[in-house]
């Protein structure tokens, strides 16, 4: 659908389920220069549900969580959380950035980067308390790193780089949480550590995006699938969704059949 | 009177009232400038900070030709550091405009802007060198800064300037610290962050300007960066560093503006450089967290931790070992005698990196989640790690206890 509001002759918005969805984009497109990277993408991401942004590389998965925020500036689309702007539900939101996007010879211990994610309730000018420094502590106990609170960033292995920022996300309260590539080049232990402390979240009624590389694992870690490849190739459950036919549309000869019909029966797995 | 006593005069602030209020001027100047610099540097911008004060040049100059045409004193200062402030601006905005409207990248828009700002200046200071009006002498100190004539007028401007960054710095503290660290993390939460880039940039840009009479256009850049990059020698925080950069600055300002005090030719500005260099230096080699000397002895030292463990294992394996230092690291410890073979001490302290081995290698196999495993290092002892229960435990489940050397 375009980003055209359909309006009914009573002239009340048509409700296209954006409404009841924890996020809706609508005919989001972004840009870098005059190449599209993500073209007139529609989606709707139910309440309380974990969805995987599948696509192969440079597919634009990325530029699409980095639109629907604003980070990168949108060329054109709407995008709606919990059925306000964007704008006006950022609050509810948190986001984590691609691990490598950061510079972890940054001057900033574990604890100072968690309680990144409580400035927005701290404010700019006060001082952060002992109740913040106790916020920022029960996030990075939850991501098994409380030990870590006083350790350089930059001394960190990937894997717990990534669990401390998932961590920071956790200090943002959020109820839709947006992550790029959280299980990249991280251990296997802390792959198993940080999905469980996403279904811990959905399990507590929020909602998980996870841009996601890795075809084998979506069945298993996620119950909705969003496949894009520049414009989106279908969204939906992860049952009816994720399907041979429509990864071939995705990856195009990119995938042997072979391999794609074993991730596809995989699942559920 | 040697140099050296001017200089105690100087530092002392018994030098006379002008060499006493350069040295505070200057000092107040390089704790605001480390303040500043240290978000500058943090956000890699200082190139587009020595742009903006190399820009600050034809407005100088500008300003003092306009003053003298409306029949005024050319140098009055308050007009000249206006005029400064606003090329300087113009210049930044100049930058930001080629970077993000053309596809030139951000150092060649630096460097055109920088060049072209410059030799813009040098030309008009020309022309105003061959002029007969306007007391024009001296607009070039504006270049290397200089001690000569502080006005206590100026000094109040420098510590007014001053207090006023520190209040800056405090308020936008977070957001230039997120925007450094994250800018994609900022931007999603609401941070706005061509709007916060452009603040630090004010505040490099309200250091260059009241910098000009002191350290000059040219060298100001050194005065944003350097204090921020010794304090980061020192500390992993940026509260701390923000903190000891607006003290080295500020040291480096005084201590240089006392030592120029010596002598009538030294110049102000690059003497303040230097003496910040000289501070730079020394924490480089020195510093216990980041220093070059302390990460070689850290390095040796953890060498020798290696090269003892693979020794001892080597002797419980009784394999011969030829590597220089690990024979020597094993003898200096009084592991093995002088012709090899392990001393009581060594096979005890085999005995027990073997048990150790094991210990870890059971860990490593049968629990494959445990966190301890992230502790392993090689070297830990798991001993150290775990409570004497758990170690009971997997000594139990050991295949054989005894099973060493």
């Amino acid at each position: 659908m375009a980003p055209v509001e359909l309006i009914a002759r009573s002239g009340e918005l048509v409700d296209d389920g954006r409404k009841d969805a924890a996020l809706a984009i609508r005919g989001l497109s972004v840009s870098y220069g005059a190449k599209a990277a993500v073209f007139s993408v529609d989606a709707t991401l139910p309440l309380g549900t974990m969805t995987a942004i599948v696509g192969p590389n440079g597919a634009g998965k990325s530029s699409l969580l980095k639109g629907a925020l604003g980070v990168v500036p949108r060329l054109s689309g709407e995008v709606t959380v919990f059925g306000r702007p964007f704008k006006e539900a950022r609050h509810r939101v948190a986001y984590v950035p691609q691990r490598a996007s950061v510079d972890w010879d940054f001057p900033a211990r574990v604890i100072d980067v968690v309680l990144m994610g409580l400035y927005r309730k701290i404010g700019w000018v006060r001082l952060a308390g002992r109740k913040h420094r106790e916020t920022a502590m029960a996030c990075l106990e939850r991501v098994n790193m409380a030990e870590f609170a006083e350790r350089q960033i930059g001394q960190l292995s990937g894997g717990q780089q990534q669990r401390v920022f998932l961590a920071r996300a956790l200090a943002q309260d959020a109820d839709l949480y947006l992550l790029d590539e959280p299980l990249a080049g991280v251990d296997a232990a802390t792959e198993r550590a940080i999905i469980a402390v996403l279904q811990e979240v959905k399990a507590a009624g929020r909602t998980v995006v996870c841009v996601h590389h890795d075809l084998s694992t979506v069945a298993q870690y996620f119950d909705r699938v969003l496949l894009i490849n520049l414009s989106k190739v279908a969204e939906g459950p992860v049952e009816t969704t994720f399907t041979v036919e429509n990864l071939q549309h995705t990856y195009g000869g990119r995938l042997a059949t072979a391999h794609v019909e074993e991730l596809a029966l995989g699942r559920g797995a | 009177m040697t140099p050296f006593d001017h200089f105690l005069e100087a530092l002392t602030l018994q030098g006379g009232y002008n060499s006493a209020l350069v040295a505070i001027g200057a000092g107040l100047l390089g704790a605001a400038a480390g303040g500043a610099g240290t978000f500058i540097f943090l956000r890699r911008r200082a190139l587009i900070s020595d742009a903006v004060s190399h820009s600050t040049l034809p407005g100088v100059c500008l300003a003092f030709l306009a003053m003298v045409a409306l029949g005024g004193d050319g140098r009055w200062l308050p007009g000249l550091l206006l005029g400064s402030a606003l090329s300087s601006l113009v210049g930044l905005l100049m930058v930001e405009w080629i970077a993000r409207r053309t596809r030139l990248s951000e150092d060649a828009a630096i460097g055109a802007v920088l060049s072209v700002f410059f030799g813009l200046g040098i030309v008009l200071l020309t022309v105003i060198q061959t002029l007969s009006t306007g007391r024009q002498a001296g607009l070039q100190t504006f270049l290397l800064g200089s001690t000569a004539g502080m006005l206590t007028s100026e000094a109040v401007t420098i510590a007014v300037a001053a207090a006023l960054l520190a209040v800056l710095v405090f308020v936008l503290r977070r957001p230039l610290t997120l925007v450094a660290f994250d800018p994609d993390f900022a931007a999603a939460t609401g941070v706005n962050v061509r709007h916060t880039d452009l603040a630090a940039m004010g505040l490099a840009l309200l250091v260059t300007v009241i910098g000009l009479k002191v350290v000059g256009l040219i060298l100001v850049v050194a005065l944003l960066i350097i204090p921020a990059v010794t304090a980061r020698f020192w500390t992993d925080q940026v509260s701390r560093m923000v903190l000891l950069a607006v003290l080295f600055g500020g040291a480096a300002g005084y201590l240089g503006a006392a030592v120029s005090a010596t002598a009538a030719a030294l110049p102000t500005g690059p003497i303040i450089v230097l003496t910040a260099f000289a501070g730079f230096l020394v924490s480089a080699l020195f510093s216990p967290v980041r220093g070059v000397v302390s990460a070689a002895l850290r390095r040796r030292r953890f060498q020798r931790q290696v090269h003892r463990r693979q020794g001892l294992l080597a002797l419980v394996r009784g394999e011969p070992i030829y590597d220089g230092l690990t024979l020597q690291v094993l003898r200096r410890d009084g592991l093995i005698r002088r012709d090899g073979v392990a001393t009581l001490e060594g096979r005890a302290a085999a005995a027990k990196a073997a048990l150790d081995e094991a210990r870890w290698s059971l860990v490593r196999s049968e629990r494959a989640d445990d966190p301890v495993l992230e502790r392993y290092d090689g070297l830990t002892p798991l001993e150290d790690l775990l409570t004497a229960d758990e170690i009971a435990e997997v000594d139990r489940r050991l295949p054989s206890p005894e099973g060493v050397a």
